[in-house]
């Protein structure tokens, strides 16, 4: 993990080395100035030496301007390496997320994937950047000042010695219990939310069942949970800065006590001793630096263990080492294909073996889960196959370049996404050379163009983020449309038209069959009227094909495609327009 | 993903007010524990500011006269330090109490902020949640709170024990030296104005990154969202061209503001270091004169009090940003407790009803079965009981969700007990919006809706849910067991009840197929569960609630052919014998309703049972025949 996240600091590692280095630097010079001060006294202010004053002021100033000059590159160049590491990380991981198969984003999920590009780098970034100032400053500064204090008096420094080891046991037992304590109130607390959050958006359910009075009594409960954790897990803080001070204060009083018998027996001078005062809270506070420093690198660690996960990630599809530049035509052929999302799960389809013609238009149906999503996906190689092969054009999917193959399969996912910027830009995803009118036939072929055209702005509307500004079945169209422009050799949709109404889905059809004719299209629907005029009618029943012919022959010879289409009789299904 | 903290310019308005009535808030129940703490404070702070001043006693009262002296007797000084230790102790026993006072305040603060504020929003009307996006209202729970708590646990207590540090400190370097003290005020004000510039700049460059990491934020969400049809279309290295050229830009922000805020430690740090050494110059020539009863040890103290000087100072400039930020989520938090709640006018209630054999009707204690309406009538005095019976009259209605944007117009419905009425439409045609009318989810602006010849609006609204029971399209269901999530329809059924409304519902079968049955954990709206099974859920959770009202409607997404048959026969033995409102979007469902309502822009059309309207060939009929295309042209 660390190795992986380590060549990713790249071209700042210059300022990563640097960046501890000023920061020994601000210590040393800081360190001195104590030292500096206790001969001011001694030697200045006891022995009434004006002369020896100014010139330690002097030293001292310029003591402050060299701290002054390593403090601020160290803590520049702390910034700028903290936020470079953090720009090559997304940028590596954004990158490695682009070659990603289906299965690869399927196992890390798309939030999931969002969560590491953006929470968990600024983890790894805070503790990144505050781990170069801190790593050697609190250390150093520790031993530094400890050496000062040793150098003065060891008899003193010893003192030192005793309180730091008290502090540093106090830190190692109550540390970790802190950080625990608190992780399990947050998991909590991230329920709690959860449950407002589930609140908020059933709304009208709670309402609806006069259940505000039980959800209310749920929350509270909660709520004094939450408080009872949060309060257990305090208490134990509350003990810290106490017991901070409780060090500090006992360090002093027994440095007075000793110190002013090592004065009187003049082994020690009054200004050392101002110094070891300034010396024993120096080497306390980066105790308590080298803690916090602690706790924050393991909550950064889990941060950093997901990031170099999506790193050390491995596309499963592999790129042929000849590829093949060109799909000679649409024709589909599926041999003993076997498949399923894991190497080890269950088979989601088995045995499948079914040729189409180049051209032919085929309808897919079958129950949720039978396996139709998963028997188109292979076409284009979105996923591998267990056994057997798939052959496009002649083929193997797997001897063609992918982005030849992705661009000659065109795929309307059941899932689809505009993304924000005018209609003509998400058009252009299919091609990005695409002129005006090439968009609008397409657009005409998914007959978009009517409702783009009654738009203020036409073509140049603009569509927001997940195309929220456009209604289900419009956003449909746009998708097809969109695939439409690849020009593909084939062209799949995956239930695309579930919005559109029976009414504009049957002129799409027709468009379909005059204007793009040599284009295999593939067409799984949960309607029959989508799928019943097809060349052929694939009936898929739990990963297998339980049926492959026309409409008349399936309503003979399949009982599943028969019992569907008797569910669905009696005018064209359903009475929406669309949700236009 | 948790939500990024936001630095930002706040604007709150009347900050005092605010601020007093957060101390309110908090001081209503905890004024004990609060004036305990700023009792600790006062004494911890003054604790170690003796500690400090100690340094001159033990310089000047015990060492140098031992210096002098011929017998060396440790005794006076002994004594001194035990004087200190007292001190001392006493000081970290109040810090402690302090820090502990603090956790039941701050917690329990929080605490009731969120149940009031929970309280508040489960009684608030429909219309709040659609003008207010859910984002934003989570927003108040997670952020707004978190900010409060900042506000009262830390800001509040920090700023006071600022204050009183500053005046003790003050107090004690004036009475060693007012020379010195005033070399020192010069430095913090010099202090105070590079600081002010540095982090100017830094606040400048911080919201530019603010705004920067939206950007990124945004974009990953979309591209990774959409990362799929990426993939299908090719374009991953365009995706990348993005993404670099917004992460470059955010690399530029982030680096000058954190630079800025980086760099303001060692510059504060080194200027402390010089006013040290000026003090320390000034304070040894005034020392090595003796001007003003000046003497090494007090130069000794002095020098410890200028650092315990600058503290609290830096430490309460920098509180200053999280005050208003916390006020800014007071505001936030306050707005939402401030709403008013739905507003209920009812009177009419629902008993449990005994029928007895000549027709009158008495109130019962038990369940019967029975139910009837409670009508005191305001005029008379006198208790009328009426039957439930589910039957809804629209006389007339007209709505609109927001003034000038008509929805309804001058419906008239009539719905007698047992009659199954469907509506058909267009999408925003009005048909959920009538429904939501009948649970009172919204107020009618004109007309009158009569249940059971009753007017809705004398109908205490729970009362009026209790009877009614609904299907929303859209099914929610919570973060708990199957069996609690079709419990809610009646919170006292037993388990046995919920296995019959399964049964009922069509959901049995597939529920006794899950890992644990009906223990099964649903999580997240039951992501776990296809559409279809987690509408048989919501049904069943209708059916066990009993309701002699029903309105349902049906889902229009792809469900799969099976268990939409499914859906439709658990939906079919729920609606017999009630009265039943019902969106329709499948055929079967409408043609044996007793009634269709063809809806069209707000109005009802066209009304009748299915072999009425086929037979009169008009919207209905071109729906029915699929013959849209002519019908949508007639609409537009």
């Amino acid at each position: 993990m660390l190795k992986t996240l380590g060549k990713q600091i790249k071209q700042f590692k210059l300022a990563s080395i640097l960046t501890p280095f000023f920061m020994f630097m601000e210590v040393l010079t800081e360190t001195i100035i104590p030292l500096l001060m206790a001969s001011m006294i001694d030697n200045g202010v006891n022995k009434g030496d004006m002369g020896h004053i100014r010139y330690i002021a002097l030293l001292v100033l310029g003591m402050a301007l060299l701290a002054l000059f390593s403090g601020y590159m160290g803590n520049r160049l702390g910034a700028y390496a903290g936020c470079g590491f953090a720009h090559n990380l997304r940028e590596t991981m954004y990158e490695k997320i682009q070659t990603y198969s289906f299965s690869n984003i399927d196992k890390f999920s798309t939030a999931g994937l969002v969560t590491r590009l953006t929470t968990d780098v600024s983890n790894v970034q805070m503790a990144y950047s505050m781990g170069l100032r801190m790593a050697v400053r609190a250390p150093s500064n520790l031993i530094v000042a400890m050496a000062m204090a040793f150098l003065i008096s060891p008899k003193i420094a010893l003192i030192y010695v005793g309180a730091a080891v008290i502090l540093m046991i106090a830190i190692i037992i109550l540390m970790p219990i802190t950080a625990k304590n608190f992780r399990a109130v947050f998991t909590k607390y991230d329920d709690l939310n959860e449950s407002v959050q589930e609140n908020v958006s059933a709304i009208r359910v709670v309402k609806a069942y006069v259940r505000e009075d039980y959800e209310q009594e749920k929350f509270n409960t909660a709520a004094r949970n939450i408080y009872r954790l949060f309060v257990k897990a305090e208490k134990l803080t509350a003990i810290f800065s106490p017991f901070m001070s409780l060090v500090v204060y006992g360090s002093i009083l027994l440095v007075s006590w000793r110190g002013a018998h090592l004065i009187v027996g003049g082994e020690l001078t009054t200004g050392n001793l101002t110094s070891l005062l300034t010396y024993c809270m120096q080497i306390l506070m980066s105790m308590m630096m080298l803690g916090m420093m602690f706790v924050m690198i393991t909550m950064s660690a889990a941060s950093a263990k997901r990031i170099a996960e999506v790193i050390e990630e491995e596309s499963d599809l592999k790129e042929p080492e000849d590829p093949v530049y060109e799909v000679p035509d649409g024709s589909i052929v599926f041999d003993h294909v076997d498949f399923a999302y894991k190497k080890d799960d269950n088979l989601i389809l088995s045995d499948l073996n079914l040729e189409i013609g180049s051209g032919e238009t085929i309808g897919l149906v079958g129950a949720t889960g039978s396996g139709k999503s998963s028997f188109v996906s292979l076409i284009p190689r979105l996923y591998d196959t267990v056994r057997g092969e798939v052959r496009v054009g002649g083929h193997n999917v797997k001897e063609y370049d992918l982005d030849t193959l992705h661009n000659a399969v065109a795929m309307v996912l059941q899932k689809n996404e505009l993304f924000s910027g005018t209609i003509y830009e998400n058009l252009r995803w299919g091609n990005e050379n695409a002129t005006d009118e090439e968009c609008q036939k397409a657009a005409a072929i998914a007959q978009a163009a009517e409702f783009i055209e009654r738009f203020p702005d036409g073509y140049n509307t603009h569509i927001e983020q997940g195309g929220t500004n456009v209604s289900g079945g419009q956003k449909q169209r746009l998708c097809i449309a969109r695939a439409l422009l690849k020009n593909p050799r084939i062209l799949i949709l995956d239930d695309s038209t579930s919005a559109v109404d029976t009414a504009t889905e049957a002129k799409m059809r027709k468009a379909f069959r005059e204007d793009i004719p040599h284009i295999t299209k593939i067409i799984i629907a949960q309607r029959i009227s989508s799928v019943q005029d097809a060349d052929k009618i694939i009936v898929i029943d739990d990963g297998k094909i339980s049926a492959f012919g026309t409409h008349e022959e399936l309503l003979k010879n399949s009982p599943i495609y028969a019992s569907i289409y008797e569910s669905q009789t009696g005018g064209n299904g359903d009475f929406d327009e669309g949700g236009e | 993903m948790p939500p990024r903290r936001q630095i930002q310019k706040v604007k709150v308005e009347h900050p005092w007010k605010l601020l007093g009535r957060v101390l309110g808030f908090v001081l209503k129940r905890y004024w004990l524990h609060y004036l305990l703490v700023l009792i600790a404070i006062v004494v911890s702070v003054y604790a170690s500011v003796q500690g400090t001043m100690f340094t001159k006693t033990l310089i000047d009262v015990y060492i140098t006269p031992l210096l002098a002296a011929p017998e060396k007797d440790f005794a006076p000084l002994l004594g001194g330090i035990k004087r200190v230790a007292m001190f001392y102790g006493i000081g970290v026993i109040a810090a402690y109490l302090q820090q502990r006072l603090m956790i039941y305040i701050s917690q329990g603060t929080l605490r009731d902020m969120r149940i009031d504020l929970f309280d508040k929003m489960e009684t608030l009307p429909i219309s709040y949640f659609d003008s207010h996006s859910h984002g934003e209202i989570m927003s108040v729970y997670t952020n707004d709170i978190d900010t409060l708590r900042q506000l009262v646990s830390q800001s509040i207590p920090s700023l006071f024990q600022g204050v009183i540090q500053v005046v003790m400190v003050f107090t004690n370097m004036i009475i060693l030296s007012p020379y010195l003290t005033g070399l020192s005020v010069i430095m913090i004000i010099v202090i105070f104005f590079v600081s002010s510039k540095v982090s100017g700049a830094a606040g400048r460059f911080f919201s530019s990154q603010q705004r920067d990491v939206a950007k990124l934020d945004g974009y990953v969400e979309e591209m990774i969202n959409g990362q799929k049809v990426v993939k299908t279309f090719a374009h991953e290295e365009k995706a990348i061209e993005g993404f670099k050229q917004i992460n470059d830009q955010l690399f530029d922000s982030a680096y000058n503001a954190n630079k800025f805020a980086n760099i303001l430690g060692p510059i504060n740090a080194q200027l402390g270091n010089v006013s040290y050494v000026l003090c320390a110059t000034v304070g040894g020539y005034l020392a090595i004169n003796g001007i003003g009863g000046f003497t090494l040890g007090s130069l000794a103290s002095y020098l410890t009090l200028n650092r315990n000087f600058m503290m609290p100072i830096n430490q309460m400039t920098s509180q200053i940003n999280s005050v208003l930020l916390g006020l800014a989520g007071a505001q936030r938090i306050f707005a939402i407790v401030d709403q008013e709640p739905e507003a209920d006018e009812g009177y009419v209630t629902l008993v449990n009803a005994k029928i007895n054999e000549d027709g009158s009707i008495e109130e019962s204690e038990e369940r019967t079965g029975h139910w009837a309406w409670k009508y005191p009538h305001k005029t008379s005095g006198v208790t009328e009981y009426v039957e439930l019976k589910g039957d809804v009259v629209f006389d007339d209605v007209d709505f609109s969700y927001r003034p000038g944007h008509q929805v309804l117009y001058n419906v008239d419905l009539y719905a007698t007990p047992g009659q199954k009425i469907a509506f058909v439409g267009s999408t925003g045609a009005g048909k959920t919006t009538i429904t939501n009318l009948i649970n009172r989810f919204y107020d009618i602006q004109d007309g009158k809706i009569r249940y059971d010849g009753i007017n809705i609006n004398k109908i205490k609204k729970n009362d009026l849910r209790h009877s009614l029971g609904i299907v929303l399209q859209d099914t929610h269901l919570f973060t708990t067991t199957v069996k609690e999530n079709i419990r809610y329809g009646k919170l006292d059924a037993t388990d046995e009840e919920v296995i019959a409304a399964a049964k009922l519902a069509n959901a049995h079968e597939f529920i006794t197929h899950l890992p644990q049955g009906y223990d099964t954990m649903l999580e997240g709206d039951g992501q776990n569960l296809s559409q279809g099974q987690r509408q048989l859920i919501a049904i069943a959770r209708a059916a066990i609630a009993d309701p002699p009202v029903l309105i349902l409607d049906e889902a229009t997404s792809s469900i799969d052919t099976r268990t939409e048959a499914l859906v439709q026969e658990g939906m079919d033995k729920l609606m017999a014998g009630r009265t039943t409102f019902v969106i329709a979007h499948r055929l079967s469902t409408v043609r044996n309703a007793d009634c269709i309502m063809v809806l069209e822009k707000g109005h009802i059309i066209e009304r009748g049972s299915h072999k009425d309207l086929i037979a009169k060939e008009g919207r209905y009929y071109q729906l029915y025949t699929g013959n849209q295309a002519k019908s949508e042209t007639a609409a537009a």
